[in-house]
């Protein structure tokens, strides 16, 4: 093995994991049409990841912006349809294009490594399935610069507005289909992947929690994402063919959309959560030196998450207006869920408990994840209890809510797996104090942000309005301050990758953690192009 | 109000110890909880949030107490070695079955408020409340009368001109009014896109539907004049959609209703103008449309014998003072109110009159007398 970084130089073939066959003689292309091109389910994980973070930072300025205005109160930075368009895209962009394709990424890397595959099962479909992501973004994107600008409805697209939009709803609606597209069929990858390739030995019940969560996660996209492709194809009708699915006066109903897109929209959390939870079940456990506690309850609670995900979609609506008996359907239903979910919970720390602790940074953003998710959690219940719902439905409490689930809880684990594997995948060490000033920051930046948010919404502020009236200036005012300080230390965060797949930094061993465990330690780091072209033994 | 950060971290805090020594309401009222209710609805909804809240609290205490002493205890700096235990099936099913009991005990209040909130039965007053972009429409269904509900905030103070006052967005030209603790029922639709009428003090938030009607209701424990604002997003101006209400005493209430029935008669018509014959007539034809035909027919011969004919009917023909009479008060037989109703409330002066020219001069009735909106006013008690 070369010393040469894998990251973004040229591809190294390592003689030892290439031995008996070398049937491609030319290799694979260089420059840019080696990244066009590629199967390679490293460089489309690399690909994926980096693609999810300049759309984090293209949905983070959204969120300056927004935060911006809402730093007083008055109209000072923007005009209220713009400061909506930044509401709706910042969700659109951070969900679809941030948060989904970093665990895409996440996947194409690992799970391939974590059960002995040589690569993903449809090497090119994967390619096909991340280049359909840049034009889905330079569409959502450009529709700031049609005539009447973007999407300014919510993410969540609700008609009759969304039926009022000018064309840049049409783009919109198209890029929804494309990254749905692009979903589907990478799940269709990694389920294919996880359930025919494994290693000889390599027993479903022997995966890593990583490659559990993610293999329930790519069911829960193969049903979600057509119902979501369904609920925008009758928008784009209703917009131009002449239907009515969702205006009363062609016989329609708006609320029907509602119902169809939150039965997306609930599994959608998951859809987040789930890979969320795995990468958090390898890095707990490794910085515990300790295996995880209740593996087979952490299965079981994954699936019945999954399940009662498509269970509770309504809960979403409860101001919508709906019987006695539906609305009690939903919140018992909902309520539920926060068995498994607790059952996660108290195995995380069960895990924890009596183990032998050291604090790197993947394990802060782990524990930062525990605390704060749990925290995002327990609002959700709260939200769960149909009358409570009513009056914070629609505030900054909900928003403050699915901040800390996404944020606290998605992007939080994101940067524990990056700087789990950034050592696997650029064979470099982290910077540690810049990794550990990272955490800090963005903990401290992320809690002034969000945390006063439940204040505003329980003391009555209404989420998506640009302005406010006197009573909840100062909290915003702190919202804001924090907000520029969380998005300002992810600049760091750049900074730290950066320096990692520039080939600074002190080189890795093949396992850098003393506790962590599975297929992909066994690897050098960084890996060869090619890994486990003969499969490795599993005990 | 807008005086730097100190004071919000102040009562952050202030919101944080009294969450931790027993959730006082006076410490929790000043922004960093739910408003003050004031409305039995709000008051459960109030208490619930604090329950559930709490237990939550505990809960999270109880679980990450756990996990930071293991941080704290438990680290490798401190040598600690670790065990290798990874599986507990009794553990795992009693934490399973121990939240699933607790969820289940926070479900019986939380049942018995919603099965509150869905009972809009027995109401007093049903109000319409129609969502516009962007402002409120309200309808007295019972009272027949009607108003939009705009914001008077001016630009001048959204644009940072002039100083913002204490109602800043939430204030309006015509606040809705309602009696305090009587039943309201609010009828919600929409007109164009969807919109949320909510009021925090009142428990109620219930989206507008275009299309649909839903309703809710609250019944106001006092008096006063409280603010909430449109939930659902509608569009660009949706920030600027305020909601007031003013709770008032019931015989304030009564006067202010008399008021608004005055008020919307004045606008409608003048029960002074003299009107000449043909245009009564034009008038009467749309009336009798609108209101007598599905009985007495197109050709004024009714249906009888339930509904009589106007045609050479001696009522018809015969003094006015009779006919004025039907219409105003309607046709008792028996002692028991027949299909001929009052149409006192329902019609204005003008209206009356014109239904009584057009009758006295179609078909084969032909006394030639216009009725003027005056005697009709004159004749009501």
């Amino acid at each position: 093995m070369t010393s040469a970084t894998h990251g973004l130089g040229h591809p190294q073939h390592a003689p030892g994991a290439h031995d008996s066959h070398d049937d491609h003689a030319h290799g694979p292309p260089s420059g840019f049409m080696r990244w066009v091109s590629t199967t390679n389910h490293k460089d489309i994980g690399t690909m994926y990841m980096l693609f999810a973070l300049m759309n984090f930072f293209i949905g983070g300025v959204m969120a300056m912006i927004i935060r911006a205005e809402l730093f007083q109160p008055g109209l000072q930075v923007v005009n209220p349809d713009f400061f909506n368009q930044m509401t709706s895209l910042h969700g659109l962009i951070m969900i679809f294009g941030a948060i989904m394709p970093v665990f895409v990424g996440f996947a194409n890397w690992q799970i391939p490594l974590m059960i002995g595959a040589p690569d993903m099962a449809f090497a090119r479909m994967n390619n096909w399935s991340f280049w359909l992501l840049p034009p889905a973004t330079i569409l959502l994107i450009g529709s700031l610069f049609v005539p009447g600008g973007s999407l300014s409805a919510g993410w969540t697209l609700y008609p009759p507005l969304t039926v009022q939009q000018g064309m840049g709803m049409d783009l919109v609606i198209f890029a929804v289909h494309i990254m749905g597209a692009s979903s589907i069929m990478g799940s269709i990858n990694i389920i294919t992947t996880i359930l025919n390739m494994r290693a000889p030995g390599m027993t479903l019940f022997k995966m890593p929690m990583f490659c559990w969560t993610w293999l329930i996660t790519a069911f829960l996209l193969i049903a979600a994402m057509p119902v979501l492709a369904g609920a925008v194809t009758m928008l784009l009708t209703d917009r131009h063919f002449g239907t009515s699915f969702f205006n009363a006066a062609g016989g329609g109903d708006p609320v029907l959309f509602q119902h169809i897109f939150w039965f997306f929209g609930h599994p959608e959390v998951y859809i987040i959560a789930l890979p969320a939870f795995g990468v958090v079940s390898q890095v707990i456990p490794a910085f515990s030196r300790k295996p995880l506690f209740g593996y087979t309850s952490m299965v079981y609670a994954t699936a019945s998450i999954a399940i009662l995900s498509f269970m509770v979609w309504a809960h979403h609506m409860y101001a919508v207006g709906m019987p006695a008996a539906g609305q009690l359907f939903f919140m018992y239903a909902t309520a539920l869920i926060a068995v498994p979910t607790g059952v996660k919970v108290f195995n995380w720390v069960a895990t924890m408990w009596k183990g032998s602790l050291t604090f790197e940074t993947p394990m802060l953003f782990a524990c930062g994840f525990l605390f704060l998710f749990t925290l995002g959690g327990f609002t959700g219940l709260v939200l769960a209890i149909v009358p409570v719902d009513i009056q914070l439905q629609d505030t900054y409490y909900v928003v403050a809510h699915f901040h800390y689930v996404m944020v606290a809880g998605a992007l939080f684990s994101a940067f524990a797996a990056v700087y789990f594997w950034i050592p696997k995948w650029t064979g470099r060490m982290y910077d540690e104090t810049l990794g550990k000033w990272h955490f800090w920051l963005s903990m401290i930046g992320f809690n002034l942000t969000f945390f006063v948010q439940h204040f505003l919404g329980l003391a009555g502020m209404p989420r998506r309005i640009p302005d406010y009236n006197l009573q909840f200036a100062n909290f915003n005012m702190v919202s804001s301050l924090g907000a520029f300080l969380f998005g300002g230390s992810q600049l760091l965060f750049v900074y730290i990758v950066y320096k990692c797949y520039r080939g600074s930094g002190e080189k890795a061993a093949a396992n850098p953690w003393d506790g962590a465990e599975g297929l992909e330690w066994t690897l050098p780091s960084p890996p060869p192009y090619h890994t486990f072209e003969t499969p490795p033994a599993v005990k | 109000m807008t005086n730097g950060i100190p004071r919000s971290i102040r009562s952050g805090i202030a919101g944080l110890l009294a969450g931790a020594a027993g959730w006082s309401n006076q410490a929790l009222a000043d922004g960093v909880n739910l408003q003050e209710p004031a409305s039995v609805l709000a008051r459960s909804i109030y208490d619930l949030h604090t329950i559930i809240t709490l237990i939550c609290v505990v809960i999270f205490i109880g679980v990450f107490g756990v996990m930071f002493y293991s941080v704290y205890a438990h680290r490798k700096s401190k040598g600690h070695k670790a065990a290798q235990f990874h599986e507990n099936v009794k553990v795992e099913i009693a934490w399973t079955v121990i939240p699933l009991i607790i969820l289940i005990a926070m479900m019986f209040p939380a049942t018995r408020a919603v099965l509150e909130m869905k009972d809009t039965s027995a109401a007093d007053i049903t109000i319409k409340v129609t969502g516009y972009q962007w402002k409120w429409g309200y309808d007295y269904l019972q009272d027949g009368f009607g108003f939009y509900s705009t914001m008077t905030t001016p630009m001048a103070q959204i644009e940072g001109r002039e100083a913002k006052t204490a109602n800043y967005l939430l204030e309006v030209d015509n606040p809705l009014v309602v009696p305090v603790g009587k039943k309201i029922r609010v009828l919600i639709t929409a007109n164009d896109v969807l919109h949320s009428w909510w009021m925090p003090v009142f428990g109620v938030k219930q989206d507008a539907i275009p299309g649909f009607v839903r309703d809710s209701w609250f019944t106001a424990n006092r008096e006063g004049t409280f603010r909430g604002q449109c939930a659902e997003l509608c569009g660009k101006e949706h920030g600027f959609m305020p909601i007031v209400v003013e709770v008032v005493s019931e015989p304030k209430y009564v006067a202010w209703v008399a008021d608004q029935k005055k008020r919307a008669a004045a606008v409608a018509d003048d029960p002074n103008k003299v009107w000449d014959l043909a245009a009564l007539v034009a008038r009467g034809e749309k009336v009798y449309a609108n209101n007598c035909v599905a009985c007495h027919q197109a050709t004024g011969k009714g249906v009888p014998p339930a509904f009589p004919p106007l045609d050479g009917s001696p009522r018809v023909t015969g003094p006015k003072a009779d006919q004025i009479h039907i219409l105003l008060e309607g046709v008792m037989k028996d002692g028991k109110a027949t299909a001929m109703v009052s149409f006192a409330k329902q019609l204005s002066d003008t209206d009356i009159a014109a239904a009584i020219t057009y009758t006295r001069n179609s078909w084969g009735n032909k006394t030639g007398e216009a009725i003027q909106p005056a005697e009709i006013k004159a004749a009501r008690k």
